[in-house]
């Protein structure tokens, strides 16, 4: 669905290997790297497979129309099937400045501070260590925002700021068992190993619950973009708190209020309060086809599909309406719905031709359902403006359908 | 044939060994036995899975560059707004504008933080250490970590000073910074304390 202007990575990529690589070498020295690029043997396109070149499946940056942007790149949820987001379309929203290449072979990961004993990993020994692998999503605290993008119009631009992988690596409760937390350890300090030294404050039960020391991402190495050679997940929470690069963990007894997390992904509100630290990201569906920007091919039946996710744990249900919320129908849930994981819905509907307003709602295994917009906005006690610019909004989403079959955002 | 060489050799590297050992006093045996241990107990500290090294405290103290609220972790050093000035123009000006309100890819340093999406007039930032701290770790972007404890205290204090925290004749130092009270400290709604995986939400922390 859509109609697309030809791939500007396909037309790269048809300029053949040599093209590719010196394509790679020039985004590196852009991005200002030192550290020369590990030896491998090179990938032809056959070595690592490539999509078909009538695909055009790619990250999109609001406002630019190319991949290669930098700094802000949103997953096409639009073009995506199923619940898992192959690696190379994860979303990626910069805040180090720069990607950095890292030698696993000298990557370590410390853990000290109130334990009774520190200890340092190589990377091939964490490795060794009971391995799990698990289906969690990530969603950057400031996805959603509801006029993102040149028209505030496609499904990419304002909720792609969410993906869904399966996760590999060792949970992060067995290597704070293995350096034994003290009895006054309440929090984590996590670090990574780039430009700015990333860091972010999490909770000791959080971090001792499910959060993953991750190596592996659907399979694979996780990506540079994804934190290369390890990062953290932590299930459910705004993806911030996901450090990548994980380099260092100290174990502390509060949070460090750390630039990223008290000075620069704050909210205030209007009455001049300060929100920080809002961890769990609350329930949210949005159906991506038919969506924004897209036009429906003829009257007839045409399958509603989306995604739906919660910090809350698993989906529940998720409620279709076809008439801008009036009434809402119960959507299938496609099989597995995976705690802290991407949540497929369909619902088989039939466009008569007349004007419609798509929209979802989901309902978490806590009972905490999705708000309209000016619900959210009661709740906070704010104009729905509020939301341009605010962080962790996650109101439902009206598709406008016209009779000439154009889906807009109905949302204003 | 190969086998047959094979347990040959192996043989000859058994009875070598065994002499070697005849020939040499005990104590020597020892000593290598402990070295040995000793060895094995520095790779291998993890009590379960005997994985990982333990770190030497000179090691971690080289990495460990987190400064919490109450700045315990600060380092010995000194410096003033007037100092500061001086290091802003040569080593921070060129990304965040001569008075320090920024340009089109870098954000300005007053006020100071993201305040968003209701601006608040004044430095969003609830305590002075996360300025120092992030100077330190972060700053200069083309040069990150190479400011001296010096530095950064002037740094700090002159980007303090142009927010109107603190005078330019201020001294930050480990006792004084901690102390800077920050104009939008406690208008931050408690940070969750005690999270658990079954609470709901609080609200008011969410749309």
């Amino acid at each position: 669905m859509g109609s697309h202007s030809p791939s500007r990575r396909r037309q790269f990529l048809t300029g053949g290997v040599g093209l590719a690589g010196l394509v790679m070498a020039g985004v590196r020295s852009l991005r200002g790297q030192t550290a020369a690029p590990p030896q491998a043997a090179p990938k032809d396109l056959l070595a690592y497979g490539q999509p078909s070149p009538f695909d055009n499946t790619i990250r999109r940056a609001p406002g630019a129309g190319t991949a290669l942007a930098d700094t802000a790149l949103m997953t096409p949820l639009q073009d995506l099937d199923g619940i898992i987001t192959p690696s190379g379309l994860h979303f990626l929203m910069d805040h180090v400045k720069g990607i950095p290449d890292l030698d696993p072979k000298q990557h370590r990961l410390l853990l000290h501070g109130m334990v009774d004993r520190p200890l340092e990993f190589t990377l091939d020994e964490l490795k060794r260590l009971p391995a799990v692998s698990r289906i969690h999503f990530l969603e950057c605290n400031a996805n959603s925002r509801p006029l993102r993008g040149a028209n505030g119009e496609s499904v990419q631009l304002i909720h792609g700021r969410t993906s869904c992988s399966e996760w590999t690596g060792v949970l992060l409760s067995v290597l704070l068992k293995e350096c034994g937390v003290k009895k006054e350890a309440s929090w984590i300090v996590a670090e990574g190993n780039e430009n700015n030294k990333y860091t972010m404050s999490i909770p000791l039960p959080k971090a001792m619950d499910d959060t993953l020391v991750a190596y592996a991402q659907n399979g694979e190495p996780v990506r540079p973009h994804q934190g290369y050679p390890l990062r953290l997940v932590v299930p459910g929470w705004e993806a911030i708190r996901s450090v990548k690069w994980l380099t260092r963990i100290d174990v502390v007894d509060r949070p460090y209020m750390a630039w990223h997390e008290s000075g620069n992904n704050a909210d205030t509100r209007p009455d001049g309060k300060g929100l920080w630290f809002r961890f769990q990201l609350g329930p949210k569906s949005v159906i991506t086809r038919p969506s924004g920007g897209q036009r429906l091919p003829g009257h007839g039946f045409c399958e509603i599909t989306g995604l739906a996710w919660t910090g809350g744990g698993a989906v529940r249900k998720v409620e279709i309406s076809t008439d801008g919320g009036r009434t809402y129908k119960e959507a299938e849930l496609q099989q597995p719905v995976l705690r802290y994981a991407h949540t497929r819905f369909r619902f088989p509907w039939r466009w008569n031709g007349e004007e419609a307003v798509l929209q979802s709602r989901c309902t978490d295994e806590r009972g905490e359902v999705q708000p309209t917009i000016l619900e959210a906005a009661k709740n906070l006690g704010v104009a729905p403006e509020y939301f341009y610019d605010a962080d962790h909004f996650n109101g439902i989403q009206p598709w406008r359908v016209t009779r000439d079959g154009l889906i807009q955002n109905a949302l204003f | 044939m190969d086998s047959f060489r094979t347990r040959c050799s192996k043989r000859r590297v058994r009875l070598r060994t065994a002499s070697v050992a005849r020939r040499k006093p005990p104590y020597v045996l020892l000593a290598a036995a402990l070295a040995i241990l000793a060895s094995v107990t520095a790779l291998a500290q993890g009590p379960t899975y005997q994985l990982g090294r333990s770190p030497s405290s000179e090691e971690i103290k080289a990495r460990d560059i987190a400064i919490s609220p109450d700045g315990k972790e600060l380092p010995p050093g000194r410096g003033t707004a007037v100092e500061g000035a001086a290091i802003y123009t040569q080593k921070c000006a060129a990304c965040h504008g001569p008075n320090a309100t920024g340009s089109a890819l870098h954000r300005g340093l007053v006020p100071l933080g993201n305040a968003k999406p209701v601006k608040i007039g004044f430095s969003l930032v609830p305590y002075a250490t996360t300025v120092w701290d992030f100077i330190n770790r972060a700053m200069p972007q083309t040069r990150p970590g190479s400011l001296t404890p010096d530095e950064v205290y002037a740094v700090t204090a002159y980007v303090l000073y142009r927010n109107d925290v603190i005078k330019e004749t201020d001294v930050l130092d480990a006792t004084s910074l901690p102390k800077v009270r920050m104009p939008n400290r406690n208008n931050f709604l408690p940070v969750q304390p005690e999270w658990n995986a079954k609470a709901k939400r609080p609200f008011g922390y969410y749309p």
